[in-house]
């Protein structure tokens, strides 16, 4: 699987964003690479690009005040930025699908979930309705909705959050993508109910061989359900690698914020929350060095003054650190501050 | 309904008792005697108390009786009846002018908000709906009747000489009248489209690879409905009770024209009786969009008498 081609490729992509107060670089040089049936999940806090950067590829962003500056995003060899709008909307729902952090409101209220589906269906499928009704009650089957035929004529209003989340991806999968964007799936849900969703993602991943991009700020959620991880910080990567490498041996410093700052296990020996101090930095502003250095604990002057790049560390590990490099590494403090 | 129309019933009676003139005077001209005019009052019942006049303009009601205009000496209903069509046809010639102008005016401005098609749309909102109607209409008069020659001035026609020519009748007064309720539904579309293309479920169609067009005239239009309606309901009650300025300008003898002229010659039971229809048709105009606020919005239950869902 490993060697294919891969399925999706971003490079150096850089998204900004035009308002009055002046020009959000929102991301700025971001790449990866995603391969069939891969999970990766994007992690950071809000305002980091995650979500931009997942919006981008399927071009949803709001076009009079955003533009995708640089970079390409390349999708089974096509390049989604230079794509006509008509071959791009023939790529959204079917080969690629997005699935949203808030399940109350990103279904339409004034159409039934089947209407929904339905729709979703025919716009990439060549079926009669009757049979485009009958695969709409499968899907909702398949992502475990009880009683789909009598669901079916039923408005979002009807359902409870965790069943409008599983009809949203039950839309989002209506046409079996290769690629699903999962912005936050779980966020807006009860815990018990996160779990579900999680578990009938991987579950409907492996049935349906398709790869996933979730996004997310919560690590829990990737070690559980990723294969890779990158780490967004201020419209950069800051760190990328296999979830595994990740979890046994993070290198950049906003990493070791990120993890210090989840809650443990009961009976782990850092049972302590620690909060990253400050706030991350002003996207409108140029930033010369390091976009962490003003929080990092360990920053030094060339931090201030030089943007790292993102190098590979080890195998299949990248960091944008000045002091963590194949030669050099950090000594990690237990607790900053 | 029923209690509704009762206190309308009230109200206008107590309205024209209270207004000066006598309509046996008026009707007989200055020249007329105390004497002739006493008469006069004896014949039309105004020499009873008001209470008893009250009583029985009420009891009359209950049995349908509108009662009989004083100054036609026919049945109100009739008078009504006969000039309601007239008023309906304007009305909807108006109403289809705005809608169909109004409506995707607003869409146009709310999808391509502050583009200069947006300033151009909202610019000529304000227009139409500041400009006087007295003013538009002999302003229209002036052009395509008096200089062009296009349409006639006033009037509206008979259908003997075939339907072309009532439309031509037409098509003056109904551009009058559509001025303000298209102005007002391209501003209502406007912002209710602006609030509506901002939510996720419109990100969603988008996801879903729904075409532009779409988006906007069916997942986002459907929503924006509920505000439009209220407003069209509004303006469609005002144009079905009788647009005064406007019939009166082209001469259109609709339900406007009939209570104006019945307040000038004090014919208190044709006003009586078209202010009752006037609030009739409004208590029915919303009913109607009730039930069509129903069917644009699910989650409206009346039974439960309050919305349901949260949004």
């Amino acid at each position: 699987m490993e060697n294919q081609e891969p399925l999706l490729q971003v490079e150096d992509l850089a998204v900004s964003f035009t308002s009055s107060s002046g020009t959000v670089k929102a991301v700025n040089g971001v790449s990866f690479t995603l391969h069939h049936g891969e999970t990766i999940g994007i992690v950071g806090e809000s305002g980091s690009g995650k979500s931009v950067t997942a919006t981008s590829i399927l071009r949803l962003l709001p076009p009079r005040t955003s533009s995708i500056d640089g970079g390409r995003i390349v999708f089974e060899g096509e390049n989604l930025v230079a794509l006509p709008p008509g071959r791009m909307r023939r790529i959204r729902g079917n080969d690629i699908s997005m699935i949203f952090q808030d399940p109350m409101t990103s279904l339409n209220p004034v159409f039934t979930i089947g209407n929904q589906l339905v729709e979703a269906i025919r716009l990439h499928q060549q079926v009669t309705k009757k049979e485009a009704v009958k695969r709409a009650v499968e899907m909702l089957r398949l992502v475990g909705i009880p009683e789909p035929e009598r669901r079916i004529r039923q408005y979002p209003h009807e359902f409870s959050g965790g069943m409008r989340q599983r009809a949203m991806i039950a839309i989002a999968l209506s046409c079996h993508p290769k690629l699903l964007i999962a912005d936050e799936p779980t966020t807006a849900l009860d815990v018990t109910v996160q779990a579900q969703i999680l578990r009938l993602m991987k579950e409907l991943q492996n049935k349906l061989k398709m790869a996933i991009i979730l996004i997310t700020h919560d690590l829990g959620v990737v070690w559980e359900n990723c294969d890779k991880v990158i780490v967004m910080y201020a419209g950069s990567v800051v760190e990328t690698t296999s979830v595994n490498k990740l979890y046994v041996n993070p290198l950049h410093p906003y990493t070791w914020g990120l993890l210090d700052s989840q809650v443990q296990a009961a009976g782990d020996k850092q049972a302590k929350l620690t909060p990253i101090p400050g706030t991350p930095p002003d996207l409108r502003n140029e930033i010369a060095g390091c976009p962490f250095a003003e929080r990092c604990g360990y920053a030094k002057e060339v931090c201030f003054e030089e943007k790292p790049e993102l190098t590979e560390v080890e195998a299949q590990h990248h960091v944008a650190c000045h002091f963590q490099t194949a030669a050099s590494r950090l000594e990690r403090n237990e607790v900053l501050i | 309904m029923i209690p509704t129309l009762l206190v309308v019933a009230t109200i206008v009676f107590i309205i024209n008792r209270i207004i000066p003139g006598d309509p046996a005077a008026v009707m007989l001209g200055p020249q007329a005697s105390v004497q002739d005019v006493a008469d006069m009052r004896e014949r039309l019942g105004l020499d009873k108390p008001v209470f008893y006049q009250y009583i029985d303009y009420i009891l009359n009601l209950l049995k349908g009786d509108f009662g009989t205009s004083i100054y036609y000496k026919e049945s109100v209903l009739t008078l009504i009846l006969d000039r309601f069509p007239n008023t309906i046809l304007l009305s909807s010639a108006a109403l289809f002018i705005a809608v169909m102008i109004g409506i995707p005016a607003g869409m146009i401005a709310a999808t391509k908000q502050n583009s200069l098609l947006d300033y151009v749309v909202m610019l000529g909102a304000l227009i139409g709906v500041s400009m006087p109607v007295f003013w538009l209409g002999l302003m229209l008069v002036l052009q395509f009747s008096v200089n062009l020659g296009w349409f006639p001035a006033t009037g509206i026609g008979s259908l003997d000489n075939g339907f072309g020519n009532v439309f031509k009748h037409l098509i003056l007064p109904a551009v009058t009248l559509s001025t303000i309720p298209m102005a007002t539904f391209a501003r209502i579309t406007r912002s209710s489209m602006l609030e509506v293309v901002s939510q996720d479920y419109i990100k969603t169609a988008r996801a879903k690879g729904v075409r532009e067009f779409f988006v906007i005239c069916k997942h986002a239009l459907k929503n924006a409905l509920t505000p439009i309606l209220t407003v069209m309901g509004m303006q469609v009650s005002l144009m079905l009770g009788g647009s005064v300025l406007t019939e009166t300008i082209f001469s259109w003898p609709g339900m406007g024209r009939l209570i104006i002229d019945a307040i000038d010659k004090r014919d208190f039971m044709v006003v009586q009786g078209a202010v009752l229809f006037v609030a009739v048709i409004f208590v029915v105009t919303n009913l109607v969009i009730d039930i069509l606020y129903k069917a644009v919005n699910p989650r409206i239950n009346y039974a439960s008498g309050k919305e349901e869902g949260s949004s």
